[in-house]
């Protein structure tokens, strides 16, 4: 019997994960895709948000800010890129102006440090290519941005390295509670049992919760389009630029990426379907003007690639963070929408202090604070770079052309903890695959490393599990 | 830091032709960087026949027609290098690459000759809308897994785009038993040429649907069906168009995109229309010492034409190399301009005093043109008028200026390409 059973290896669960792991529980993750960060935590606006936007006084006003104060150390500690870039909420209507400062007002009860309300000519100064409509604007100097994938990545890998193990492909069908308040968790894969459970469940938190309490939350899928574009146009901005908020969110942003691509998105659209990511051609061309209301010249003729992500939207746009009221033991953190990325680690922070209240936790003496990233050998000098390819030829063979991914990287991202398994796998954890070509020229040759290295014939290899498999079997004349 | 008179990026058609010619102009330090693990770019997955009609009257395939110009690189002891990416080229070529056994090393060049190629226009680019599952690949990457790799991407395709390689790759998953759909074209035209629409489509009963978009894409963890739909002319999709295929695959052919990114950073100028450099008549960038051939310099639709191309700038290369360049005021530049229906030119420009007695300008129309003409002036004057049965995107075209005669107009300015309805 495990102590804790987290069910989902998302941005939140990994971050619930690695908090856990600093004490002495037996914890596992229930993941049902192939890898970590196959749901929301995969498919964002990758920003780190200041934390003036949510409601003064909510639990997503103050576990954003935690989060993105804790940020600077846990990518140190994680060994991954992050930055403070700043963000710019850009009023276009003089009329709207009063707006900018009813959300500088709210940050500073957020407790939001450094904003200020700049005028058009220092927001010029900023940002040349800002849309020459815009009058004004909040600048809030720790909004930052970060790359999704390795933040959730490195997490549970971290988690994974302090005694956290990870369960794949594994689906949870029903849980219930024995007489002993010992939960039963039935999954695709065999019955987990567990004296607490953690529900990160993302857009799926509402089917998990509902099947322990009688009090229902329903989470709403809330679709938004993405457009990524070619590092070439990376510099079109330095800053985060949002427009001013709506009922709906934050609204079509333009923004540097920590990898240097500029992504614009999202829209927001409510649908049914907890799988239902695929782009709208309308919801692409919205975004697009939307976009060009704030920035000017958005050169739209450079993107590489569109994308759908969904936020998972509770009805009363709050994180619930808490034990459930007729299910103890059971601790949900549902509604993580953005800013969800921010906020995780945060909320692991908080589900932690959750069950310090419950247990008497004792902390690991050997826990490991830090993970070693994969290496990065465009930041090595060419005398240090020489070194390893010595070491290591499979570093001087570039895999990747786009992103000049070597060969050393993608065996790293296969064989270190919870390495991946397939061509999305090694992309989230190298960026190979990523770029202009979108895997045209790596495919082939990631497929030939994913055989050599794991043993997989090539017919079992998937884009990113279940049935996505690349070849559909062999030509005529290998048969 | 070593040191060579020319360095070759890239050891694909264009490069290996690049290459020998310069041997044959008699430079002897040249080096070949190739970023594959064999010599031949892109041909050795091109297992079809058809090349080499031009270069050597015969119908080669294209890993044969590559060899011809591999042995000529071998018999003349050019140094090579495979499994080499070149990571930068700088103003001043110096050449910075890498790979397994010599790690990241430098390179001082004379001369560069950029021969990088192209890539295909991905999927992400062309903003598709549905999901975003396994089963999407770019011709070429299917072309590689069928011919290198001997796997099938897929067993029932539906193919957007027109270009050769998709038309070519229709053929080749119906011979390998997969069932092609639908060839899908958003262009009233294709953007292939008219004799491999004929063997490759029409000669399988693989219909080519002109003026049609994909408008969804089904399937979360494979492929399971494509929606295309009829476009207007502004190429929107038309609401009531829609069929929908069932199908495990889509390949798309959507065009070819000349690699620049090293050319770039070194501060080559672009041409907007081919993504190509800017080039002068010796086939020489805005960078004095670095010239371009081949896909990387403008889309090709004939290799033979890459080979005649790649040749030129080998040959000027050892001219600048061997520092026999026509001395000429740069101010006698003359622009070569593009219009009425002629897309680009390659050239772009051209110096009289430095020009062959003949020199090829090669262009592409931006539609489809039957019984037109196309026609050259001298800044106002008409020295050529030649009736064209029929001109189409998917088809390189040229005309040959004559050295005497731009040398007869006095105080010449431009040259302009166009089409002319008579």
């Amino acid at each position: 019997m495990r102590d804790v059973v987290i069910i989902g290896a998302g941005v939140t669960g990994s971050a619930v994960a690695r908090e856990l792991s600093k004490y002495d529980l037996d914890v596992c993750v229930l993941e049902k895709e192939e890898d970590v960060c196959c749901g929301t935590s995969k498919a964002n606006s990758a920003i780190v948000h200041a934390g003036f936007d949510a409601k003064a006084g909510s639990l997503m006003a103050k576990l954003n800010v935690r989060g993105n104060e804790m940020m600077d150390e846990l990518s140190k500690d994680l060994d991954i890129p992050f930055k403070r870039n700043g963000s710019l909420v850009v009023c276009i209507h003089e009329e709207t102006k009063e707006g900018l400062k009813d959300l500088y007002n709210r940050g500073i009860e957020n407790n939001v440090k450094g904003l200020k309300i700049i005028d058009k000519e220092e927001l010029r100064k900023l940002e040349p290519n800002i849309s020459d409509n815009a009058v004004a604007a909040l600048y809030a100097p720790t909004g930052g941005i970060i790359c999704p994938f390795e933040l959730n990545i490195a997490m549970a890998e971290n988690a994974n390295e302090n005694g956290v193990e990870f369960y794949f492909n594994t689906q949870v069908e029903k849980i219930y509670a024995d007489e002993d308040g010992i939960y039963h968790i039935k999954t695709n894969n065999g019955e987990y049992k567990t004296r607490y459970v953690v529900n990160a469940a993302g857009v799926y938190a509402d089917v998990i919760h509902n099947m322990v309490s009688e009090k229902k939350i329903k989470i709403t899928p809330r679709r938004g389009d993405y457009c990524l574009l070619d590092k070439e146009v990376g510099g079109h901005v330095s800053h985060t630029i949002f427009p001013q908020p709506t009922a709906l969110g934050k609204g079509v942003l333009v923004s540097p990426t920590i990898h240097g691509n500029l992504i614009v998105g999202p829209t927001a659209v409510d649908i049914e379907d907890k799988e239902g990511v695929n782009t709208m051609a309308d919801g692409i061309s919205d975004l697009i003007s939307k976009a060009n209301d704030h920035v000017k010249n958005l050169p739209m003729k450079k993107v590489i690639t569109s994308f759908a992500g969904l936020r998972a939207h509770e009805d009363n746009h709050e994180f619930i963070i808490k034990e459930v009221e007729d299910s103890p033991n059971f601790i949900d953190c549902a509604g993580i929408e953005s800013p969800g990325l921010t906020s995780s680690p945060a909320i692991g922070e908080m589900v932690g202090n959750i069950f310090k209240e419950k247990l008497n936790l004792k902390e690991k003496e050997n826990w490991k604070k830090t993970r070693r990233g994969i290496l990065n050998p465009s930041a090595l000098s060419i005398e240090e770079r020489n070194e390893l390819i010595k070491k290591q030829p499979a570093y001087g063979n570039i895999i990747c052309r786009c992103e000049s991914i070597s060969e050393g990287e993608i065996i790293d991202a296969i064989h270190r903890p919870l390495g991946a398994r397939s061509l999305d796998g090694v992309k989230r954890r190298t960026r190979a695959g990523m770029g202009r070509c979108q895997a045209g020229f790596c495919s082939p040759k990631t497929m030939e490393i994913i055989n050599r290295e794991l043993g997989l014939s090539y017919e079992k290899i998937t884009k990113c599990g279940g049935k996505s498999n690349i070849v559909l079997g062999r030509t005529k004349g290998e048969k | 830091m070593k040191a060579y008179d020319i360095v070759v990026i890239g050891g694909g058609p264009a490069g290996l032709a690049a290459a020998v010619s310069a041997r044959k102009s008699g430079v002897k330090d040249i080096l070949v960087l190739e970023r594959d693990k064999e010599l031949g770019g892109i041909l050795n997955q091109c297992i079809h026949n058809g090349f080499g009609l031009h270069t050597f009257k015969e119908e080669l395939t294209g890993p044969e027609y590559a060899y011809r110009f591999m042995e000529q690189l071998y018999e003349e002891k050019i140094p090579y290098k495979l499994n080499t990416m070149v990571m930068d080229i700088s103003k001043d070529k110096i050449v910075t690459a890498m790979n397994r056994e010599d790690g990241v090393f430098q390179i001082k060049a004379k001369a560069i000759i950029l021969a990088m190629g192209c890539r295909e226009r991905p999927k992400g680019a062309l903003n598709i809308p549905g999901y975003r599952p396994a089963g999407i690949y770019s011709a070429g990457t299917a072309q590689r897994l069928v011919n290198i790799e001997g796997y099938m991407p897929g067993k029932e395709i539906v193919i957007l785009g027109s270009g050769d390689i998709g038309l070519i790759m229709a053929r080749r998953m119906t011979l390998e038993g997969a069932k092609v759909k639908v060839v899908a074209e958003l262009m009233p035209y294709s953007g292939g040429l008219k004799r491999n629409i004929v063997q490759c489509l029409d000669d399988f009963n693989i219909p080519l649907k002109l003026s049609h978009t994909v408008v969804d894409i089904e399937g979360k963890e494979r492929v399971e069906a494509v929606t295309i739909a009829k476009v207007d002319k502004t190429g929107k999709p038309i609401k009531g168009t829609e069929e929908r295929y069932t199908c495990d695959t889509l390949l798309l052919s959507c065009g070819l995109i000349p690699e620049n990114e090293l050319s770039r950073n070194a501060g080559v100028e672009m041409n907007l229309v081919t993504n190509g450099p800017k080039v002068n008549e010796s086939l020489e960038t805005n960078i004095e010492g670095i010239f371009a051939c081949g896909n990387v310099l403008h889309v090709h639709d004939l290799v033979d034409y890459v080979s005649e191309e790649a040749k030129k700038a080998g040959e000027s290369a050892a001219k600048y190399v061997k520092d026999e360049q026509v001395e000429s005021d740069e101010s006698k530049t003359i622009e070569i301009v593009a219009t009425d229906g002629v897309r680009y030119t390659v050239p772009s420009t051209l110096n009289v005093d430095r020009m062959e007695d003949m020199l090829t300008v090669r262009f592409r129309v931006g539609a489809v043109y039957k019984g037109k003409y196309v026609s050259v002036y001298l800044d106002g004057e008409r020295i050529m008028h030649n009736k064209k049965k029929i001109m189409a995107p998917g088809e390189m075209e040229q005309v040959i200026l004559i050295k005497n005669k731009l040398k007869e107009q006095d105080n010449l300015k431009t040259i302009t390409v166009k089409i002319e309805e008579n």
